[in-house]
């Protein structure tokens, strides 16, 4: 086999990979009051990614390292939202970080880490580099929900998710192993080649789709592989939380994508089934459980749960319309989680957490500017126009209709109405509630910018959608899928 | 049907599932010690590895093979963030009993 480096298409992995190693050997260096230098260069460097990302978009597809890796438009999308969900993480986490004394180096070289894994796993073109990324991206994490040394719960937070996603690798792994051995390939094109060419599904194949459905489950954070999400929101420190709940989720639709579109698309009739029991256990026990939580942290794991639910209504249709809508959907729920987890680190100061609901009680009267902010959130997570979770949720609802699952979508519309009610419980405790707590919203300015144009935001895409929902349309267009 | 005196691709796979089922088994039924779960985990990647030299043998593929290279180094890296973990949960509750972990709701 000739070698085919064509390295150039992986520039974007290469930009992060050297600032990390920058910032981890710069930090040695500088002393404990300029640690806002390791800061500034993280964020230098999210922004170089971001443009050596938009300059090299183009509508073919490449594949580089001998096809281990593509760069498709599919690639450079969902890498730019990755970019950009983890540079708002950093805006916001800031004066978060510094009244616990976690504003350190090693903070921002792990979360470096992790975006490189993530995006190693968004190019992934065969099983062995989805797998090194999918690790790469979790063991970042793991040392990152563990990061506030001095806090008990963060270290059970971080046990919990170690054992339990080493445990989705392990069966994300033992599932690729059963595919390698019926298709005696690990290239994600030649998979899908190999299943083409049979006209039965072996049992071996059925058994290895089973464990990396499951497997993907537990990362995309679905009923019944739930378990560790709510202790891991409620345990890792906010930023943490944030950084767990956003980009990573982008990254894991990214690998189920490629893993059931390219490779497995053969199978379709299998995992959509699959899908299907996941995404309405998701859709009816995240909102129904959400609803008992008094734990703003813990309340929005169980909406994330929803969420991924609805995602994956999409990503069940098995077409295309059906991908670019749950993509759509799970970039417009990134960007509203980073809102709802900014309010709380916003409200949050030394010593005082601000993750109880009754922590935003009055906050209209406290700060109405911020108080705005949480309702955009809100009604975006509950689909309320004009907000963009509306658009989110109505282009997922009609991709499973035009697939002729109507019962599906009157799932998705009565639990939907379920979550409504916590959600516009925050609303009403805002508005109508006297505070109990008084104390003056005082922040960095940057981070009341960011936040402020992310809630507005909420409501821009609300209104013009269209500019969103074409980029993810053209994205899917030129993307290889067989 | 193979004779009972050669060891076949199937012997392979089952001692391989056999393997993937006590490490599943050492996670979940397991209520003692987080130690012997992190082992299980170990163990789980074994049996993975397993199955894949196997395939790779009976494919004639070496692809298979150097996946086992990268899963043998990733695991040690497991372990060493589990271990640290580990050791800072310790520090924190002075106990590795996994009943014990009961600040969170689960």
């Amino acid at each position: 086999m000739l070698a085919q480096l064509n390295a150039a298409a992986s520039l974007p992995e290469i930009v992060i990979l050297v600032a990390a190693m920058l910032v981890l050997v710069v930090d040695l260096f500088i002393p404990d009051d300029r640690r806002h230098f390791s800061y500034w260069l993280t964020q230098l460097a999210l922004l170089v990614a971001i443009a050596v990302t938009l300059t090299s978009v183009r509508l073919e597809a490449v594949t580089a390292f001998n096809g281990l890796v593509i760069d498709d438009m599919l690639a450079d999308f969902l890498r730019l939202a990755c970019f950009i969900a983890v540079s708002m993480v950093l805006f916001y986490s800031r004066s978060y970080l510094v009244a616990r004394g976690m504003f350190r180096g090693e903070v921002f070289v792990l979360m470096l880490f992790t975006l490189l894994g993530m995006q190693v796993m968004i190019t992934g073109n065969n099983f062995l580099t989805l797998y090194l990324g999918l690790e790469l991206m979790s063991l970042s994490l793991y040392a990152l929900v563990a990061s506030w040394r001095d806090h008990t719960a963060s270290a059970e937070a971080a046990m919990k998710y170690f054992v339990l996603g080493a445990l989705a690798s392990g069966m994300m792994l033992y599932g690729m192993s059963m595919i390698y051995g019926t298709t005696g390939s690990l290239d994600l094109a030649t998979v899908a080649r190999a299943i083409g060419a049979r006209h039965d599904s072996p049992a071996l194949l059925l058994l290895g789709l089973v464990f990396v459905v499951a497997a993907l489950a537990f990362k995309l954070a679905v009923v019944p592989f739930h378990m560790w999400v709510p202790d891991v929101y409620d345990g890792a420190p906010t930023p943490v939380t944030v950084l767990v709940g956003t980009a990573p989720k982008i990254a894991a639709f990214a690998m189920a994508l490629r893993l059931l579109s390219t490779a497995l698309q053969g199978s379709s009739f299998d995992w959509q089934g699959m899908l299907i029991v996941l995404s309405v256990l998701s859709m009816v026990l995240g909102n129904v459980i959400a609803i008992a939580q008094t734990n703003i942290k813990r309340m929005l794991a169980y909406s994330t749960i929803a969420n991924m639910g609805y995602m994956l209504l999409g990503l069940l249709t098995a077409d295309r319309y059906g991908y670019s809508a749950a993509m759509f959907y799970v970039v417009v729920y990134a960007l509203t989680s980073l809102g709802s987890f900014g309010m709380i680190m916003l409200l949050s100061r030394a010593g005082f957490e601000a993750d109880q609901l009754d922590d935003f009680k009055g906050l209209n009267r406290r700060a109405p500017w911020w108080a705005f902010m949480m309702l955009l959130v809100m009604f975006s997570l509950a689909g309320l126009p004009p907000t963009v979770g509306f658009y989110a949720k109505f282009m997922v609802i009609e991709a499973v209709i035009n697939d002729g699952f109507v019962w599906l979508a009157v799932v998705a519309v009565i639990t939907s109405l379920i979550g409504a009610f916590y959600y516009l419980r925050v609303v009403k405790l805002m508005y109508f509630d006297d505070a109990a707590d008084m104390q003056p919203i005082t922040v960095r300015f940057d981070t009341q910018l960011v936040l402020s144009i992310n809630g507005l935001l909420l409501l821009v895409l609300g209104i013009l959608p269209q500019q969103l929902i074409a980029r993810c349309a053209i994205a899917l267009m030129h993307s290889n899928f067989p | 049907m193979p004779s009972w005196g050669e060891v076949t691709l199937a012997h392979y796979l089952v001692l391989g599932a056999i393997l993937f089922a006590i490490s599943m088994a050492g996670i979940f039924l397991n209520r003692r010690n987080v130690i012997i779960m992190l082992m299980a985990i170990e163990l789980m990647l074994l049996a993975v590895n397993l199955n894949f030299i196997a395939f790779s043998r009976y494919l004639g593929d070496m692809a298979g093979q150097v996946f086992v290279f990268f899963i043998l180094t990733i695991a040690a890296a497991e372990s060493a963030i589990g271990l640290a973990i580990l050791v800072l949960l310790f520090r924190n509750s002075g106990s590795i009993d996994v009943e014990k972990f009961d600040e969170l709701k689960g």
